[in-house]
């Protein structure tokens, strides 16, 4: 009996140390390191910069929000959805350690995200842009 | 060892315990609500609320996964049985625009999102109408008329909507909606 409480035990142990080990599959140098693989192959293509990155973010682009609507002008802030109050979590890494991490989760973002903001997808060049200054920004 | 081995049943027996008063208490809200208000509210599509009923039972007891952390980014993920299983399947064809955002997801979570609300919708509902908004459904409405929830409620801020069903069921995202447990913010 006391062989089978004590497997149960440490079959439990195992299951929640799986389940709280940080399973991030890239970091967010990573993720810029293949934004910039798909923008050095476009037409036009400039070096990331983190300060248009910054412009970017903040204005607006010919619809009602801009990225700061629901992220706030503070990337490192907690933010709030634009429409349902929800929080978001922060979108800067220094802030939240989980941004950036997966690159399917980031490319299902920006399309989301781009659609909202611009009414079209982003270029690999505008998401290398923010993701530059995203990741210029301190806690 | 000894205690070990006592602990284990007592454990169980605490967790079965909770959730069978858990339960109870649900199916007890639920009959409340089908003696409430019966007169008048049948009608040619049979059933209340002009046919327009949600779900007999809507805890998620057995939650997919995928739905949880997809549909709960940007709004509590509303538990499948407020709706008929036509109006999950619109407006998953439709998250595209998706009351005005754009909340497009890969074909096989789509898939499986769909499938789980489908299976999972309101099995009280006999009126052939779909509607995308849960707000817009005759139960909704009659629960939470003039009568039932002063006008100014949906007005404080800390409502901010009748979508953050949250702000006064505060077990909404696990489909329990009981009156006795809800509170009005001030």
């Amino acid at each position: 009996m006391f062989r089978y409480s004590s497997a149960f035990v440490w079959l439990g142990v195992a299951a929640m140390g799986l389940t709280t080990l940080p399973a991030f599959a890239q970091t967010p140098n990573e993720v810029l390191a293949t934004l910039k693989t798909a923008a050095a192959g476009e037409p036009n293509f400039q070096e990331f910069s983190a300060a248009r990155g910054e412009q970017f973010f903040k204005v607006k682009h010919g619809k009602e929000w801009s990225c700061t609507s629901c992220h706030t002008d503070n990337p490192a802030a907690q933010g709030k959805h634009a429409d349902t109050g929800k929080a978001i979590q922060p979108i800067a890494p220094s802030a939240n350690a989980e941004r950036f991490t997966d690159m399917a989760k980031v490319e299902k973002w920006f399309k989301r995200n781009c659609n909202d903001v611009l009414g079209r997808a982003c270029t690999p060049q505008e998401k290398g842009d923010v993701l530059s200054y995203l990741l210029t920004v301190k806690k | 060892m000894l205690k070990t081995d006592k602990k284990f049943p007592l454990a169980i027996a605490v967790v079965a315990l909770m959730l069978g008063i858990s339960l109870s208490a649900a199916q007890a809200d639920d009959d409340r609500e089908e003696g409430y208000r019966s007169a008048g509210n049948s009608d040619k599509h049979g059933g209340k609320y002009g046919g327009e009923n949600r779900g007999s039972s809507l805890q998620t007891i057995q939650a997919n996964a995928k739905w949880k952390q997809e549909c709960s980014n940007c709004h509590i993920a509303y538990v499948p049985g407020l709706l008929p299983a036509e109006s999950w399947r619109k407006l998953m064809a439709g998250l595209d625009k998706h009351f005005g955002s754009d909340a497009t997801l890969d074909a096989s979570d789509a898939k499986e999102i769909t499938a789980y609300l489908v299976d999972n919708a309101s099995n009280r509902w006999r009126a052939p109408t779909a509607p995308l908004r849960i707000t817009e459904s005759a139960w909704f409405k009659s629960k939470h008329d003039s009568h039932e929830i002063s006008p100014a409620v949906w007005k404080n801020p800390r409502v901010k909507s009748p979508a953050n069903c949250q702000a006064c069921h505060s077990g909404a995202e696990k489909g329990d909606f009981s009156e006795d447990k809800v509170r009005i913010p001030k």
